[in-house]
């Protein structure tokens, strides 16, 4: 009988106030019994919205049966007819933007946990599973794939499957791009990253770290040492900075070294070599997943924290349980706030930074309400640490060493959306290095829409 | 892993070292960096590459000890491994057209100086060399740099070897009289490059200065390494590591390159407290 309660069954999250003091997984995951109770709220629609939700088309509907009837291995195989890293996207994918804001159950109460039942379905697989992967049958076919984020790993995934010799450059000294230098622990465990990169080596992925595609070795190269085809998942490159005074200070911080620091290099453990700057008042720029992410990270590290955004929360790009669980760790939100200044001590540290208040106008081009400085509105945070957190731009080591390559005005690989083929034959690109910084499932997306290109083509060679 | 495949210890601050690294050995250039971990808890650092055997698959590092790091890389041995090695990152030294150049080394910056007076000379550039060191324990290189120069000045602060003073010096007195160079090249401490480049501006000499800030993956990805040149952030790893020295920001440099020195001091005294145990 189906559950008919508007609202959805609640995450168990360990609580706030201890959370904010360690790196362990906030959401601790369904039980058995909540998630059938959950997926019993399915009404199993016949023309499935929640499916055009999702970027790779999961059957939503047809795991969530399985899952009524306590058959979640079954469950985990139709998901992963569409996905290869539902450990990641049940964590880390913005649902309440994608298949949950298509669900028939939100329109009058709460949508389906979908993202729940997904994240419930991988842990249940992955602890549970026994089988062995087996290696196919090789079919000779060399294809090498630059960088081993989510658009990597999956199109490596998918056309090992298919039997080609693949191998993955990666520039960093471990696998999983920004699943393991970017999103933190206590987000996304590096052990379930690292389940999915043995999982590939299983099916005989040859991953080299410390390559740099672009400095180590070119895409003329590769194609000379035989790789019949090559995809381009390098990310999203390059932190971008406002251009405002005391940006180089000490203590100011890009995101992507923040948490690479923390999270790739582990700083926040006793054991770990690399130093991070333990602040008191952290002030985090901007309000997408990376800025909470850094947030939280400064939280734990004992810091007070406010982010700072020039809109309001409602035009927070960040997925609504970051902001939600960010609060409750205490984190303050500053929002139509804008940084127009950071004051430095007389050593060059980090003082306090200077912002004017905003409101909002007209839509933007994006759509968005337009910020505007509202006149003699400046005031003063303190603060010994600014964590810049406002994007990035596409790095240029590929692009400058590719002839042909075309990229767009930002610097974006230009790609034909239906195939990921660039302008140079046999080379193929997906992910952040195309779009600029996006989400795990969308460069996910991309790599399997590649690989099926990659397959189509090499067929013919 | 890659194999340290020799080691040589060239005074007691600075040690030389070549590590396996077929693929980096490849492609490296004189001007350009490498990144390492000694091992898996490992810092990742920058180090610039002092010379290569594209055929043996070596590349050379000179390291002086400074932190916790490259205390620990000074601990290992010929034929023990490093967990890992990646590059060549950054840009070459841009030689080509350059017919007349002074080449200018502090301390543990002349090993990465050498290697583009080697290129500079084997391209049949004339090549004036000053290297500089605080004493004459810790000289290294001259007789490297005196294959590959045309004049060789070595300083040393206190005088013990060479000219007494700092290699601001011996530029200007070649400035002064006369001497006209295309560029100079200058690889060392912070503070000396800065006076380099001030001691040139006075004679309109181009200054290109190697900057070593702090890193870590060295792809342009964190973005700690950046500097102010010309106004504009510029980030060392990918736009650099060489810049015209006009342009720099060498006080803003000094600063954020003391981000971490409490850490490091810490680090590295708890480590060397580490070894002692071990001895005893």
């Amino acid at each position: 009988m189906a559950n008919m309660s508007l609202k959805r069954n609640e995450m168990p999250t360990q609580d706030a106030k201890i959370r904010a003091t360690n790196f362990c997984e906030v959401a601790l995951g369904y039980s058995e019994e909540t998630a059938i109770d959950e997926a019993l709220r399915c009404l199993n629609c016949k023309n499935a919205p929640c499916v055009s939700g999702c970027p790779v088309n999961i059957h939503i509907p047809e795991f969530i049966e399985k899952v009524k009837t306590g058959d979640f291995e079954g469950a985990y195989q139709v998901i992963y007819k569409s996905s290869s890293l539902p450990a990641v996207c049940g964590r880390v994918c913005p649902q309440e933007k994608q298949c949950e804001s298509k669900c028939i159950r939100g329109i009058k109460g709460e949508s389906v946990g979908i993202g729940r039942l997904e994240r419930f379905v991988a842990d249940w697989h992955n602890a549970h599973t026994t089988e062995n992967i087996a290696k196919p049958q090789s079919n000779g076919k060399k294809v090498a794939v630059i960088g081993s984020g989510p658009s990597g790993l999956t199109c490596a995934g998918e056309l090992a499957k298919k039997g080609y010799e693949v191998t993955v450059f990666e520039a960093l000294h471990t696998a999983g791009g920004v699943l393991v230098y970017g999103i933190p622990e206590f987000r996304l465990p590096k052990a379930i990253v690292q389940k999915e990169v043995d999982a590939l080596k299983a099916l005989g992925v040859d991953l080299q770290t410390n390559v740099v595609v672009g400095k180590t070795i070119t895409i003329a190269e590769l194609f000379d040492e035989g790789y019949k085809a090559v995809f381009i998942g390098s990310g999203a490159g390059l932190p971008r900075f406002m251009g405002i005074e005391g940006e180089s200070l000490n203590g100011v911080y890009s995101a992507n070294e923040f948490l690479t620091r923390n999270n790739l290099m582990k700083a926040y453990l006793d054991g770990s070599d690399t130093p991070i700057f333990k602040a008191k008042h952290t002030v985090v720029v901007g309000g997408g997943n990376v800025a909470m992410d850094a947030a939280r990270t400064a939280k734990r590290l004992g810091s007070d924290v406010t982010i700072v955004y020039r809109r309001t929360e409602k035009e927070l790009p960040a997925r609504l349980e970051e902001v939600h669980h960010a609060k409750e760790e205490g984190i303050n939100f500053a929002m139509l706030t804008n940084p127009v200044k950071i004051n430095g001590d007389q050593n060059g540290w980090v003082e306090s930074i200077v912002c004017d208040k905003m409101e909002l106008s007209e839509p933007d081009e994006s759509g968005r309400a337009r910020p505007v400085k509202i006149p003699d509105s400046e005031f003063t945070i303190t603060a010994d640490c600014v964590i810049m957190s406002i994007g990035t731009s596409p790095n240029p080591l590929i692009k400058d060493t590719t002839e042909g390559l075309e990229v767009n005005k930002y610097g974006g690989i230009v790609v034909t959306e239906e195939t990921a083929l660039t302008s140079l034959k046999g080379v193929y690109a997906g992910g952040d290095a195309v779009t600029g910084a996006a989400t795990v499932i969308s460069a996910m997306g991309a790599g399997k829409t590649a690989a099926k290109s990659i397959d189509e083509y090499l067929k013919n060679v | 892993m890659y194999k340290i495949a020799s080691k040589k210890v060239l005074n007691s601050f600075v040690t030389q070292m070549e590590i396996e690294a077929p693929l980096v050995a490849k492609k490296a250039q004189a001007g350009q960096f490498i990144i390492l971990r000694v091992d898996e808890n490992g810092e990742r650092i920058p180090l610039t590459v002092a010379g290569f055997d594209r055929e043996k698959g070596l590349v050379k590092i000179i390291f002086q000890i400074v932190g916790a790091t490259t205390n620990k890389l000074n601990q290992k041995n010929a034929g023990e491994f490093i967990a890992d090695f990646v590059g060549p990152l950054g840009n070459p030294t841009r030689v080509e057209g350059l017919k007349r150049v002074c080449v200018i080394g502090g301390g543990v910056g002349c090993a990465i100086a050498l290697p583009v007076a080697e290129r500079l000379h084997n391209m049949g550039c004339e090549v004036d060399s000053i290297i500089g060191f605080r004493n004459s324990d810790l000289l290294i290189l001259e007789d490297e740099f005196k294959a590959v120069s045309d004049n060789l000045v070595v300083t040393t602060d206190d005088g013990s070897y060479g000219i007494k003073g700092n290699v601001t010096m011996p530029l200007k007195e070649a400035l002064e009289s006369g001497k006209q160079y295309d560029e100079i090249i200058t690889v060392g401490p912070l503070v000396m490059m800065k006076f380099v480049v001030l001691t040139a501006k006075e004679y309109n000499v181009p200054v290109t200065v190697s900057m070593n800030p702090i890193m870590i993956d060295g792809t342009g990805m964190c973005g700690g390494c950046r500097l102010t040149v010309g106004g504009k952030i510029k980030f060392a790893c990918v736009d650099g590591p060489d810049f015209d020295g006009y342009q720099i920001d060498f006080d803003e440099a000094m600063k954020r390159g003391t981000t971490y020195r409490d850490f490091e001091r810490h680090a590295y005294e708890e480590n060397c407290n580490l070894f002692k145990k071990e001895v005893k």
